[in-house]
């Protein structure tokens, strides 16, 4: 049961639904794209596997490697090996990146254990290298003042950091020029293995050029209406999404 | 009604007639002045005074057991090149300057030292004038009774880099003390000074009041840093004013941690142009402390610059009162005057009340006030969590993160370190998950 699993998902914001019975599973060891357009739901999905309780689950489950993870604390979720990239990631004033990260390794260890401080420093330093990050940026306050490449980057260097089962990617490509959307692809494909899970949410298939999926699913009003392989990215970016909606969709309606 | 009055007869003896004169017109200032209401612009929102201030009296020389606790315990500034050391207002422990420092003529005196040999040095400051902010009583009552502080005189072009260091510690039940910190920067004199106010048990309630005045003259740097951490039964009054010359530069930091009700006005004067002076103030209230901040900025020639900043994070049903005015006088153009307070609610139950305020005559000056008062964003709280902190953990580093801008302002990565540990061992017991 090495999977991250989402079984008929049914999410309200406000008594509307916008998950309607989605269902997805993603094993370890591969990469699925989700695309669509805005508004069709795929931040909510992200925000509602990572445990944000401003949405309403009326039914259907989560399982992590088989465990449920619906209704558990967001920190719980992350402990129990998820990760999610956040679109938009959020400033935190006077909390410099090295005790940010610092505090979520620690959370990860035994009570009575104490992170090695020359250990974690190394490491650190060579994964913010990797992603082409200054190092003086471990003082800097979490993303406060960070251009929009530079949180993105962050957001990659966490998830390198806390080395998760399955990682979230939503719109990480959003905002990126094309020095730093490799960047940040170096630090995925870095990470890639067969005992890891991404789920790559984007509203372009710029970013799936150097990410490449196993698969791709095409999400539309709530739930996925087509999947496909890498190829399915590229026919999406040529035909737009209106070709989603006329080949897909009004055939499901019917 | 001089009842009230501790001062010893035997310094008495010893004093100047100036001195004298100070002190019985500050015993009148006292007998004379009705106990401030909430009525009172000075005093809005404060809670009243209910306590009888005359009950509480200076205390003899406290057992040794007490003094040990202090000397083991006036750590917060680690390497200080001089330091004094006073439990209920008499000292007991001093570090003189290093032989250099006095060769050039810097004196840093404990107050009988300076009442004693140095009367000239202290004659045009000491006891003339206090904070116009409300507290003239208590003034009043600090002038009479002061026997214990410090008196530091820094000569021109003088530099000292090393902090000074002053703790005051309170031991005895019911007893009174009133420091004194002096700090005389001649011009292009660079020099810092901490005073560290404290308790030797949880339980003694004493009556704090202390004053302290720095007169910045042309060109001095002069940083100077006050921790409060007195037990929780503790009333505190600190009043501190400054005034700076031309080009003077100016840094007040203000740590609030202790005390059952702790007042603390601030009133600095620029009287020259280019000056710089900055007021930071950091304080974390809990229980029902109440915190009650009065501060003054009043420019007196152009071309200056003033920047306050006090932020508060307030647990349980504590409170904070800030109340802050600028004054641009007339011909003070070019002005830089900013004010801003901050308050992080942590509790619902918790009050924190801003009185922002701005008297310009001048026309051409940048001048800006603001307050705002908030709770922990629950974003930025979701996306710790989402990383695996656990709520408690993420709650302090909100908290602490919060009072960073003003921590790194400290200039001293071990006092920085300190004050860290200080807010981290509060927030321990304070934040549960």
């Amino acid at each position: 049961m090495q999977s991250l699993e989402i079984t008929n998902l049914n999410v309200n914001i406000d008594g509307q639904p916008i998950l309607k019975d989605f269902s997805l599973n993603i094993p370890k060891g591969e990469i699925h794209a989700l695309m669509g357009p805005n508004g069709t739901g795929k931040s909510t999905l992200a925000k509602v596997i990572a445990g944000h309780e401003d949405y309403e689950v009326t039914s259907g489950e989560i399982l992590l490697n088989g465990e449920s993870i619906l209704g558990k604390e967001p920190d719980e979720i992350s402990l129990a090996g998820l990760f999610l990239a956040f679109q938009y990631p959020l400033e935190i004033p006077g909390v410099s990146i090295a005790n940010f990260i610092r505090a979520a390794k620690q959370a990860r260890l035994p009570e009575n254990e104490s992170i090695n401080a020359v250990e974690y420093y190394k490491e650190l330093y060579d994964k913010m290298d990797a992603l082409k990050i200054d190092r003086k940026f471990t003082a800097r306050s979490l993303n406060e003042g960070f251009s929009g490449g530079e949180k993105k980057r962050c957001e990659v260097l966490q998830m390198s950091m806390l080395e998760p089962d399955y990682c979230i990617m939503d719109e990480t490509d959003s905002g990126l020029d094309i020095d730093a959307l490799k960047i940040v692809a170096d630090g995925v494909n870095l990470m890639r293995s067969p005992e890891r899970g991404f789920l790559i949410i984007t509203h372009y298939q710029r970013l799936l050029d150097y990410i490449i999926p196993d698969v791709v699913h095409v999400m539309y009003d709530g739930k996925i209406v087509h999947s496909g392989d890498a190829e399915l990215a590229k026919e999406l970016e040529s035909k737009g999404y209106d070709w989603v909606k006329d080949s897909f969709v009004s055939s499901l309606a019917q | 009604m001089n009842t009230t009055v501790n001062t010893h007869t035997t310094a008495n003896a010893l004093e100047p007639q100036w001195l004298l004169d100070r002190r019985n017109s500050g015993n009148e200032t006292y007998s004379n002045l009705p106990v401030p209401s909430a009525k009172d612009e000075n005093w809005r929102f404060a809670s009243v005074l209910s306590e009888d201030i005359d009950a509480f009296k200076s205390a003899p020389m406290p057992e040794d057991h007490a003094i040990d606790y202090a000397l083991s315990n006036s750590k917060l500034v680690e390497d200080p090149i001089a330091e004094l050391i006073f439990v209920d207002d008499h000292l007991v422990q001093s570090k003189p300057l290093p032989k250099e420092l006095i060769d050039k003529g810097v004196r840093f005196l404990s107050l009988n030292e300076a009442i004693e040999d140095h009367s000239h040095l202290l004659e045009p400051y000491f006891l003339k004038d206090s904070t116009r902010l409300g507290s003239q009583k208590y003034f009043g009552l600090h002038a009479s009774n002061v026997k214990a502080g410090a008196v530091l005189y820094v000569p021109k072009g003088v530099e000292i880099n090393e902090p000074i260091a002053v703790y005051h510690w309170s031991n005895t039940d019911k007893g009174l003390i009133c420091p004194h910190t002096l700090i005389i920067a001649e011009a292009q004199s660079k020099v810092s000074l901490i005073d560290v106010l404290a308790s030797t048990t949880e339980e003694n309630r004493c009556l704090n009041i202390s004053a302290s005045n720095i007169q910045g003259h042309p060109s001095a740097n002069i940083y100077r840093k006050v921790i409060q951490n007195f037990n929780s039964k503790t009333l505190s009054f600190q009043l501190d004013s400054a005034i700076a010359d031309r080009d003077t530069q100016l840094e007040n930091i203000a740590i609030n941690l202790g005390a059952a009700k702790a007042r603390y006005e601030n009133q600095i004067k620029i009287n020259g142009s280019g000056a710089h002076v900055t007021m930071y103030s950091l304080s974390v209230a809990e229980e029902t402390q109440e915190f009650d901040q009065r501060t003054f900025q009043t420019h007196n020639a152009p071309n200056s610059v003033s920047d306050l900043l006090y932020k508060n994070a307030l647990f349980d049903t504590s409170r904070t009162i800030f109340s802050g005015l600028i004054q641009v006088e007339e011909g003070a153009q070019q002005t830089d005057a900013y004010q801003t307070n901050r308050n992080l609610l942590l509790d619902q139950r918790a009050d924190a009340n801003a009185l922002p305020g701005l008297e310009i005559l001048a026309n051409d000056v940048k001048c800006s006030h603001g307050a705002t008062t908030g709770n922990i964003d629950e974003d930025e709280l979701f996306y710790m969590l989402s990383r695996g902190i656990p709520h408690r953990v993420a709650m302090q580093l909100i908290v602490l993160g919060f009072f960073e801008e003003i921590i790194e302002k400290l200039g001293s990565d071990s006092l920085a370190e300190n004050i860290r540990k200080l807010l981290e061992e509060k927030f321990a017991s304070k934040i549960k998950s």
